[in-house]
């Protein structure tokens, strides 16, 4: 056999042709030379600068939680980017495709646009942001010097990164699925998407799937076990509350994203027929599956970001939290029955009156203790002392926001309403209206908040302020004229109409959807001119909020160890209730502190699923075969890796400390 | 916050609400869709009693209680009230308790599956009016409409009869849509190998818009046909007028038709091949495995339950559904 044989060729490119690389489509070509100019001049300055060692050694190579962290964060603003790109080019689309005018996108790349935009903006933009928040916040609210497993923890984030890389990939090799980001079946299945679209789709999901899992599983064990002496459930702050039920609705809801993307996954490779048409298929059971993991999902973005919330009121509040084990239990309650209510994504799908009712009034008994928050963030407000920082405009327009959204959500709770309503702009505007003024709100406010804790200056609180209002001036303009369009029985996923008298809406929220752009544009400005103005805006005490919880007890950036000491807890407000008794830091008496090493196995373990996950979609068998022996191997091999630990000397730590208490 | 200005801003919200009745979904043509209509805008105002009140007060107190406004009263350890936290969980309870109520008396009412006992709001369906058949099925991209006592199918375009109730079973060819005329009533699902049912009636003569609701593919944005609701009369003419075309809808021209295809014309076809929306449902237009009837046939006793196939039932997989 010669070595082009076209079997050995198809055993090592699989059904990767020529023909898939997008060089006759313009878009995608311009997109690529964009990227491969950014791409190159940010290799070749951090070549220039000579800083790969610094990176590979103190970031990539990191098993801090709170750089990877701060990892993750950066992550979902980069793929933040890519969704908002696909939202303008359908905001685009639609305000142009009208009568003759077939508008700029075809079916076949438009489809995967809004396909992309949703899986991106869930899985690779609100997921890392939210994962990243935890990260970089809990331990350092609970007193903690790390996360319980810290190398599982940078495994994690390199899954992720690896997801998002093979979704981007489709880009440039290939197509994106073209079935919505749920990819329903049958249109999911072979014989209606037979190209590699719904295979990067599985794939990419799969590998981030198994990050967020994992980390699931350590943010939990973190907050069971790694709590400092004194602080009991009760007296965890309410961020942490919500991370940890979040973090639970990660670990009961992901493994049935995981079987269900499996299942689907086999009808495509192997044959099999779970949810296909025929032969015993079943694909309304898929859309059940999909759904008892999808609704979770959405709480579990949205309960970190009220846990943001919370913290964020009684901070610039300067008063204790209103009603904090009423929040606790609303925020149980909230997760217990986010279980309960997946059906009402399907009303349609002719279920009985009894089952739809059911599932209905289930739905909007969460709005019960979601009400019960907005009034207690309201009564926290309520005889304070508001100091308006970015992070609490942030808060303000969210109540207003989010509560149209709730009340727009329960009115799609009853059945017959979303017989009217369901798949139409409205719905599209709700989920917006909640994700937006809800998730992505509250993950603005915790980086302006936060930022200084990480960085140990402030982030610039005029651009901050330019970011603030075109984001919510633009959110209203650009999802407003959406519920006013489903009142027009418009449904999603179009690209061209016939009526004309819709095109002046569509044009308000192309106009919104700008509006948005400059308000990222401002974020990013935002970043440049803080990090240029830093030393105006430096923070030296740690505490530049005047907060309340832990992690403003130490200094910003914080040591590696985070506590010197481990604190003793005595309130809700630790630090708060500290700063009250006029506590002084310690400044002798130092031990050695004992951390974990650094490793880079979970760089190498995300790339070798990476070639798996892109190997599988294009059924190169051999390389899949041996990057999959290769990723056991490398697993297996980690677990005799016993140089994992070490001790920071008792005198350098008292170095650290003793230079942090001149400053 | 004075009460006055709180009901202003209720009425203008109303108002708001009530300006938006030029859309169809505002101002629809049909029974069942007026129904839904009145149901959104009932829990709409219910749930404004507490949206405003609450999006007022957290503005106020915002504005209230900022920190350069030294008056206002200062309580940083005020984190606990019995009777607030009382009035707080209760308010939006007695809200969702009212709305519960609704929505379970509504959604049993308001049933897509339900026959219907009122043509309009106090005319009920005189007793010898039997509801008007139409068989639709969903194709890659285009509606075809069966009519089977008229025997006659047609591609993107449909009429009924104002006032006289409508039957439709639907199902679909190859993946999922969603059957909406916004006009008419809410939407269903439509869905190969699987039959969904919708009962409706059109109030006003006049051609109203339907499509696809449910992404299902490239042509999906074409997938938009016309309702007609004429008189008896009128009726009787179009179907006469469907009659007069020679087509005829067998198998074959059937095979034909569900090739992917997008903005198809209109087209009448004159006879129908009796059975053949049941052999697109039962998924036997090719003959294989696929075919429900034969990978189903009842058992001995007949034990099946819905799930369980008769030869001339709406067979295979009908939604499991408790009436």
């Amino acid at each position: 056999m010669t070595l082009h044989s076209p079997d050995l060729g198809k055993l090592i490119f699989g059904r990767l042709t020529l023909e898939d690389i997008p060089y006759h489509e313009p878009i995608l070509i311009f997109t690529f030379i964009g990227v491969a100019i950014a791409g190159i001049a940010v290799l070749g300055l951090v070549t220039y600068y000579r800083k790969w060692g610094y990176l590979w050694s103190e970031w990539f190579t990191s098993v801090d939680h709170k750089k990877i962290g701060i990892m993750y964060i950066v992550l979902a603003l980069v793929m933040l980017l890519r969704g908002f790109a696909d939202a303008l080019m359908m905001r685009g689309q639609q305000a142009i495709a009208f009568g003759a005018h077939e508008g700029y996108l075809p079916a076949h790349h438009y489809d995967q646009v809004f396909t992309a935009h949703g899986t991106i903006m869930i899985f690779f933009v609100a997921m890392p942001f939210i994962t990243g928040l935890i990260n970089f916040v809990m331990p350092l609210q609970i007193g903690s010097r790390d996360v319980a497993f810290p190398f599982l923890n940078n495994f994690s984030f390199w899954m992720t990164v690896a997801g998002a890389l093979l979704v981007m990939a489709s880009l440039f090799i290939g197509v994106f699925a073209r079935t919505g980001w749920l990819a329903y079946p049958p249109l999911s299945e072979l014989p209606t998407s037979p190209d590699s679209g719904v295979d990067y789709w599985i794939w990419g999901l799969q590998i981030a799937g198994v990050g967020t899992t994992l980390s699931g599983i350590n943010m939990i064990a973190t907050i069971v076990k790694m709590r400092a002496p004194g602080m009991t459930m009760m007296k965890m702050p309410i961020f942490t509350w919500t991370a940890l039920l979040a973090n639970v609705l990660i670990v009961a809801a992901f493994p049935v994203l995981t079987a269900t993307l499996a299942l689907l996954t086999l009808d495509r490779y192997a044959g099999t027929h779970f949810f296909t048409t025929d032969l015993g298929g079943n694909y309304m059971m898929y859309i059940n599956l999909i759904w008892v993991w999808g609704h979770p999902e959405v709480y579990i973005l949205v309960l970190p970001a009220f846990g943001v919330y919370s913290e964020v009121t009684s901070t610039f509040s300067r008063k204790r939290l209103f009603g904090y084990a009423s929040m606790v239990y609303a925020t149980v309650v909230i997760a217990v029955l986010s279980y309960l209510v997946w059906l009402h994504h399907f009303f349609t799908m002719g279920s009985g009156a009894s089952v739809n009712s059911f599932f209905g009034i289930t739905t909007m008994i969460i709005s019960i203790p979601t009400g019960a928050k907005i009034f207690n963030w309201m009564f926290t407000m309520y005889r304070g002392r508001i100091v308006y920082d970015v992070p609490m405009l942030w808060v303000v327009a969210f109540i207003v926001t989010f509560v149209i959204g709730g009340m727009t959500g329960v009115l799609l709770a009853v059945p017959p309403a979303d017989f009217e309503l369901h798949n139409s702009l409205f719905l599209i505007a709700h989920f917006h209206n909640v994700i937006i003024g809800g998730v992505l709100f509250g993950m603005f406010a915790g980086v302006n908040y936060w930022f200084p804790k990480a960085f140990g200056f402030r982030l610039d609180p005029f651009w901050g302020k330019v970011s603030f209002w075109f984001w919510v001036v633009g959110f209203y303009f650009a999802f407003m004229p959406l519920y006013w369009l489903g009142l027009m029985g418009v449904t999603r996923r179009l690209r061209h109409f016939d009526d004309p008298s819709l095109q002046i809406w569509f044009e308000i929220a192309a106009f919104g959807a700008v509006l948005i752009l400059i308000g990222i544009a401002a974020m990013i400005v935002q970043f440049a001119v803080s990090i240029m103005r830093r030393e105006q805006l430096r923070d030296t005490t740690g505490d530049p909020w005047h907060g309340r919880t832990l992690e403003w007890s130490t200094s910003s950036p914080p040591p590696p160890y985070n506590f010197a000491f481990t604190p003793q807890v005595h309130d809700i407000d630790t630090w708060w209730q500290m700063k009250q008794y006029n506590w002084r830091r310690p400044v002798q008496g130092f031990l050695p502190i004992h951390m974990p090493k650094n490793t880079g196995t979970g760089v190498y373990l995300a790339v070798l699923s990476l070639i798996f996950g892109f190997a599988m979609v294009w059924y190169m068998w051999l390389i899949a075969a041996i990057s999959f022996v290769a990723l056991l191997a490398v697993a297996i091999h980690h677990t005799f890796n016993y140089d994992r630990d070490y001790y920071i000397p008792a005198d350098e730590v008292g170095r650290v400390e003793t230079a942090r208490a001149g400053a | 916050m004075s009460m006055k200005t709180l009901r202003g801003l209720l009425l203008l919200a109303l108002l708001l609400a009530l300006s938006g009745c030029h859309t169809v979904l505002m101002s629809p043509s049909g029974d069942v869709a007026l129904q839904q209509r009145n149901l959104i805008i009932t829990s709409f105002v219910l749930m404004l009693l507490i949206v405003v009140p609450v999006i007022i007060a957290s503005l106020v107190f915002a504005w209230r209680y900022r920190a350069s406004n030294e008056k206002a009263h200062y309580d940083p350890d005020w984190d606990h009230s019995t009777i607030v936290e009382l009035m707080i969980w209760s308010a939006p309870l007695l809200i969702i308790i009212a709305l519960g109520a609704i929505t379970w008396v509504s959604t049993h009412k308001l049933d897509p599956y339900r026959p219907l006992d009122r043509i309009a709001a106090g005319k009920v369906v005189p007793a010898d009016v039997k509801p008007l058949e139409v068989d639709v099925v969903a194709l890659d991209w285009k509606w075809l409409f069966i009519y089977p006592e008229q025997n006659i199918a047609v591609v993107n375009e449909m009429a009924a009869p104002v006032d006289r109730p409508i039957h439709f079973n639907l199902t679909a060819a190859t993946v999922m849509n969603s059957f909406f005329i916004p006009a008419l009533a809410g939407q269903i699902y439509a869905m190969p190998g699987m039959q969904t049912t919708l009962q409706a009636v059109i109030n006003k003569p006049g051609d109203y818009w339907g499509m696809s609701a449910n992404y299902s593919g490239a042509g999906f944005s074409y997938m938009n046909f016309t309702f007609h609701g004429m008189s008896d009369g009128d009726f009787d003419k179009w179907v006469a007028q469907a009659k007069s075309h020679s087509d005829t809808l067998d198998h074959a021209t059937y095979v034909a038709l569900e090739a992917p295809s997008e903005k198809n014309p209109v087209h009448y076809y004159g006879s129908v091949t009796p059975g053949l929306y049941q052999t697109i449902l039962n998924r036997c237009v090719e003959p294989g495995p696929s075919c429900m009837n034969m990978l189903r046939m009842p058992g001995p006793g007949g034990n099946g339950g819905e799930a369980s196939a008769s030869s001339d039932s709406h067979a295979a997989m009908l939604m499991a559904h408790p009436q």
